[in-house]
């Protein structure tokens, strides 16, 4: 059984997706094993109206996934009033977290706006995502070249925001293996393997850090969804870490009642 | 002694284990792979861990068995500079030709050449395929693009052994390097040289302009190794150019053996599709250099 920590419902701007209308992305995951599906918007790198697009996807999940799709909302520090955008999250659409695109929302870690957040949504129970990159910078549209994160003000940001519960999402772009440990020591922070790339890619991610840091993740549908499960498959990790890398993990971030 | 039923059965048998390991439902998906004969069109050494080629090549192997991949076609040892002198291209050549003798039976060699320097390469060609056991040309990744006049005495001799040639290509969004080949460039290339077969490597990077640019040029193959596992690409490539004309590769150990792999098996395409994509076109662009030198497909 796997806990898929990083897919999204919607349409990706750039080009039609297998999966990208949320009964086929169900369907889709389902078959390849995936019990639970932590699950963000596309709509919510570019859409101004936050709200609408938060409250569209806390549809979807309910009525296309209940119990399996988990909404995570976007929240935009640099949208007027986004400060409402999280209450919702949080009290009316009861989602388990928020996902956050600084690059595409236009702001820099250091932003005091970004500790605010941080500890508002801790405050509120939330975990937060925060999405490194969507594409390879080499590959995006002429007129839509957005590239990776800074995390260079990472460790300090989080080390201020204890209670932080905070997961890196396509990261691999930002970090390669150098800085890896010492962001893991700064608080509780975890790293999906969706653009882990190398040979046995994998196995090296997990030791440069505790095993229970590392998350499942896919990316999809921009990216198919059996990358992440054959890079498992090429790491040889022993089974116990596998269950732990697949669900385990996971599962203690967002025990199944919470979901 | 190696043999295809020998790996075969080893599969099945870790498939077997890693189902008696009680992730019945799991490993159902995984143990897909096994279905196709799958042969890599574009592996290197270098980011592999190990002090030899020949510990870097048991990794190789050893990530190759966890995914059920026959072969390999190694290229360019631990290097990716893009500006290699003569004692660097000799140099990884020999690198590839230590890993290779170390696996012989999973894994062929191609050469590493350079058009900057073109009495050197084709020397270093007649060392390693015409008078060694290399069976291709490639990946060429140097400081000269693909359309210059230097490149056709490397074509020339690649025809006269009926061998591929994997050609290095990017279009990226903020500028190739100098030197660094397109697409287009090897359409030129390729034009001029309507006997030779090409592989496209990386698609140029940007595939959906990629797979448009080299459509209309029937002796050059997507190769879809190196990029990210975006989906839609095989699709488009199998719609657009035919699945005779998509060869999997990875661009190992710079990326995974893995994601390159999703890539064909989780696209929307027949199995005859993908058995095609994963190993039979490179098994029938490689089968004259391989029958030339007695090696078994």
């Amino acid at each position: 059984m796997i806990v898929d920590t990083n897919v999204n419902i919607s349409r990706w701007p750039f080009r039609r997706l297998a999966g990208d209308e949320t009964p086929d992305l169900v369907a889709r995951l389902r078959q390849r094993n995936v019990v639970q599906a932590w699950a963000g918007s596309f709509d919510g790198i570019l859409h101004k109206d936050i709200g609408g697009v938060n409250a569209r996807l806390a549809v979807e999940c309910n009525t296309y996934g209940k119990g399996f799709l988990a909404p995570f909302g976007s929240i935009n520090p640099k949208l007027p009033d986004w400060r409402e955008d999280l209450r919702r999250c949080a009290q009316d659409h009861r989602m388990p977290g928020i996902r956050l695109h600084p690059n595409y929302h236009g702001y820099e870690l250091k932003d005091p706006v970004f500790a605010e957040l941080l500890h508002m949504a801790a405050a509120s129970g939330l975990i937060v995502q925060l999405v490194v990159s969507m594409e390879d910078i080499r590959t995006q549209h002429p007129l839509m070249r957005v590239p990776p994160v800074d995390l260079s003000a990472l460790a300090e940001v989080v080390k201020s925001q204890p209670s932080t519960r905070l997961i890196l999402l396509n990261w691999w772009p930002a970090l390669r293996e150098q800085r890896i440990a010492p962001l893991a020591d700064a608080g509780e922070l975890y790293f999906d393997l969706s653009m882990v790339e190398g040979i046995e890619g994998v196995a090296r991610l997990e030791e440069q850090l505790p095993p229970e840091r590392v998350l499942f993740g896919s990316n999809f549908p921009l990216f198919y969804f059996e990358a992440a499960l054959l890079k498992v498959q090429e790491s040889g990790l022993p089974e116990t870490r596998k269950t732990m890398l697949f669900e385990g993990n996971a599962r203690r971030i967002l025990p199944p009642k919470a979901a | 002694m190696f043999t295809r039923r020998s790996l075969l059965n080893s599969l099945v048998a870790g498939g077997a284990s890693a189902l008696l390991g009680g992730s019945r439902r799991l490993y159902a998906a995984q143990t897909a792979v096994r279905r196709f004969r799958i042969w890599d069109n574009h592996s290197h050494l270098h980011s592999a861990p190990g002090d030899t080629p020949e510990a870097r090549m048991e990794v190789l192997i050893r990530c190759a068995d966890r995914l059920g991949i026959e072969r390999i076609v190694l290229s360019q040892g631990y290097s990716a500079d893009l500006h290699p002198t003569r004692d660097q291209l000799r140099e990884e050549n020999d690198r590839v030709l230590r890993a290779v003798r170390r696996f012989p039976e999973r894994a062929y060699g191609s050469v590493y050449l350079s058009p900057s320097f073109l009495d050197f390469s084709l020397q270093e060609f007649d060392r390693c395929v015409r008078d060694g056991p290399m069976v291709g040309i490639g990946e060429l990744e140097a400081d000269m693009r693909c359309n210059a006049p230097e490149m056709d005495p490397i074509v020339e001799r690649a025809i006269s052994m009926k061998a591929p040639i994997l050609q290095h290509t990017w279009l990226k969004a903020d500028g190739n390097l100098p030197g660094e080949s397109t697409p287009y460039d090897l359409v030129e290339l390729a034009r001029r040289h309507p006997g030779a077969n090409f592989i496209c490597a990386h698609t140029g990077g940007d595939w959906e302009r990629g797979i448009r640019i080299i459509r209309s040029t029937r002796n050059i193959c997507a190769g879809i190794a190196g990029f990210d596992p975006t989906a839609g690409v095989v699709e488009m490539a199998v719609r657009e150019l035919g699945p005779e004309r998509v060869v999997y590769g990875s661009d190992v150990g710079g990326r995974s053996f893995a994601s390159q792999l999703a890539k064909v098996m989780g696209a929307d395409i027949p199995d005859s599709a993908k058995e095609l994509v994963l190993g039979g076109n490179l098994r029938r662009l490689l089968t004259p250099a391989l029958r030339a030198k007695g090696y078994q497909a």
